[in-house]
């Protein structure tokens, strides 16, 4: 008993001093492997921003000064592939939040079957994007093999050629159709934990159903929905493989964004000093989304 | 104006019947307390009352007018919630007139009635705040105050001063007296907590397993309740129940033979019960008083003392348990051994089935 209350103290003298060097010496690894995985590439993007880089044309390299950004600014794709993003990520997420929400509300009432319709709702979250955007474009879209052709045409209408008609559109409703699941999700759960005293209080203060929703409901859900906005901003704004797989950013540059088109100047043009300085874009782009968004999410998580 | 008319209410989910068959009649301006143990069905017939649960058989009448398929917010009742319920983006303000709103009030008139809630409630300074920045008894008088805006016929409250510390739930409880003298308004108020119901009510409902056991005034019950159920769960600490059986039947009283085989006469009418028919002698705790010449005899197995009084826990021949309170004063200690004499006024006798036997008198209060 005594010996170990003599040895006590200077177990614990040596237990605050050594944190701190030897604390730090042991966090350096990860650091700065953390630190390469991200300064480098960043780096190495902006330094080929400022070259004349393109693999099938050696002779022209060096310096390039603003080049790369100016040509980038005065192509009338880059604004096309701008505006696409944005409406490719405005039209997804309103589009998952709006029937996310209803959906939410739906399966939280109890009906016959719901846990299967719970999991059949969820389902396409784990569908990997390339493989539903084949299933799409080949068993929904397709004018002649698909299922929606099939409907057109059983009702004697001529059938929509969608990636062609509406390719924009088409894309949003597969991404969609992905993104669903995950704000259904995020949102049942928001639905799952009102008060449902709170519920009976609105019913017995003279809320009808909308009512409820509208003044229960749906400010509870607003710390959810702004989860949902904030982490699918974050995603759509990379949406690649749904675009590749269906319209390869086209007709023309219709379904062409950001992300297409950095893709398009590296390895369709080989053209990278180009493509890293729509790469930058993309990450000040990004950023000003993110502020704005962190910002503003911040401030309604702060409950 | 406002009565209630319960006629053989009852409630069912799918083949399990949980309230069976309550008849009751609350009056205009009464503080109708409904008590029992968990589980009992008392919140599940407030809920029938609010008309939160479907009412699966009989009649609910407010004012003579049958409600039993009028929706909750058209049958006039205003409930506070266990939980209070609160909207928590509205401020207090909000919350308050949120029936208001709905109901299209206009702005001016809302605010008129918000802020004299308020000023009865002396929630005043915190209109403006959100739930979340007020203490547990704000939080329950603005719950109060939002069923007190809508100036129902009938308020309802379900166990709502179970979350609040002791302090404050007596301090509530003085509160909400004032309120319903002050509004002049029903209430029907449930509680697992007889402290509460037999300081608030006009009427005690007494229910147990969906069914009422006995109506009464809060005396009325405590002098002379009805079954064993009812003389157990009113009082506390709880009435000391003794094996006995009747030794004579007479005109004037009882007399009953204990286990210890003492006799004990009790003004008590004896109805059919015979000499030599078991029943239970029931002796509230305050009935007991020490006396080394008293005709029982226990051991003190525990001392609890309160300060102005003290509760003895004692052990009687035949392994009873028995409480006895008596003065703070009194210096019996664990473990002695003391003889106890018994207020023939202050027992019951209950038969088998676990009825109460008449007593001779009826108790002063208990009108």
């Amino acid at each position: 008993m005594d010996a170990s209350v003599t040895e006590a103290p200077p177990v614990e003298t040596v237990a605050t001093a050594m944190p701190r060097s030897v604390g730090r010496l042991l966090l350096l690894p990860s650091v700065v492997v953390l630190l390469a995985w991200m300064i480098v590439p960043l780096v190495m993007t902006l330094w080929f921003s400022f070259q004349y880089y393109n693999l099938i044309n050696p002779e022209t390299a060096g310096f390039a000064g603003l080049d790369n950004y100016r040509y980038l600014v005065t192509d009338p794709d880059f604004w096309v592939s701008l505006e696409n993003t944005l409406i490719l990520v405005g039209s997804v997420l309103v589009v998952t939040v709006v029937f996310g929400t209803l959906l939410a509300v739906l399966f939280n009432q109890p009906f016959p079957g719901r846990n299967i319709a719970r999991v059949l709702a969820i389902s396409p979250f784990f569908v990997m994007p390339t493989v539903s955007a084949l299933i799409w474009k080949n068993l929904l879209m397709h004018p002649i093999y698909g299922v929606f052709g099939a409907v057109a045409r059983s009702f004697g209408r001529q059938p929509v050629d969608w990636f062609a008609d509406y390719p924009l559109a088409s894309i949003i409703a597969i991404v969609s159709w992905e993104w669903l699941p995950f704000a259904l999700l995020i949102l049942l759960t928001a639905v799952q934990s009102l008060d449902h005293e709170q519920r009976e209080a609105a019913r017995m203060d003279g809320a009808g159903v909308i009512a409820q929703f509208v003044f229960i409901t749906l400010p509870h859900l607003s710390r959810a929905i702004s989860v949902v906005v904030m982490i699918e901003t974050i995603f759509l704004l990379t949406v690649f493989a749904e675009i590749f797989v269906t319209t390869s950013g086209g007709p023309g540059n219709a379904t062409t964004n950001l992300a297409f088109l950095i893709y398009a100047r590296a390895l369709l043009q080989y053209d990278i000093g180009g493509a890293s300085a729509g790469g930058i874009v993309a990450i000040v782009l990004a950023n000003i989304v993110a502020f704005f968004l962190v910002r503003s999410i911040a401030r309604r998580l702060e409950v | 104006m406002a009565t209630l008319t319960l006629r053989d209410l009852r409630k069912s989910y799918g083949n399990f019947e949980v309230i069976k068959g309550i008849d009751l009649a609350i009056a205009d301006k009464e503080f109708v307390v409904f008590v029992g143990p968990s589980g009992c069905g008392k919140s599940t017939l407030l809920r029938m009352i609010a008309g939160l649960e479907d009412i699966t058989g009989g009649e609910l009448q407010i004012d003579g007018r049958r409600v039993n398929h009028v929706g909750p917010a058209d049958r006039g009742l205003a409930m506070v919630f266990q939980t209070y319920a609160l909207y928590p983006h509205m401020t207090v303000r909000q919350n308050m007139g949120f029936a208001l709103r709905l109901a299209r009030v206009p702005k001016a008139e809302r605010d008129r009635k918000v802020d004299e809630a308020a000023r009865i409630l002396q929630l005043e300074p915190y209109l403006e705040r959100r739930p979340k920045d007020l203490s547990g008894g704000q939080r329950q008088r603005v719950a109060i105050g939002r069923a007190i805006v809508r100036q129902p016929k009938v308020f309802l409250f379900d166990e709502p001063l179970s979350n609040l510390d002791a302090a404050l739930r007596g301090q509530m409880r003085i509160e909400l007296s004032r309120l319903h003298e002050e509004l002049n308004a029903t209430m029907i108020y449930v509680t697992h907590d007889q402290i509460e119901a037999m300081t608030m009510a006009d009427k005690i409902v007494v229910l147990q397993s969906g069914r009422v056991e006995q109506v009464g005034s809060p005396l009325d019950l405590y002098h002379h309740p009805a079954n064993l159920f009812v003389a157990g769960f009113i009082g506390s600490p709880r009435m000391n129940f003794l094996p006995a059986t009747v030794a004579e039947a007479g005109s004037r009283g009882t007399i009953v033979a204990l286990a210890s085989g003492q006799r004990l006469a009790v003004p008590i009418e004896a109805r059919s019960a015979r000499p030599g028919d078991p029943v239970t002698l029931g002796i509230r705790p305050e009935g007991l008083h020490v006396d080394p010449a008293g005709p029982l005899t226990a051991d003190v197995t525990l001392v609890e003392r309160l300060g102005g009084l003290t509760l003895l826990h004692l052990k009687a021949p035949g392994d009873q348990d028995m409480t006895v309170q008596i003065e703070g004063s009194d210096p019996t200690r664990a473990h002695d051994r003391i003889g106890l004499s018994v207020d023939p006024g202050a027992t019951h006798l209950f038969e088998k089935s676990g009825q109460a036997l008449p007593h001779l008198g009826r108790h002063p209060l208990a009108a």
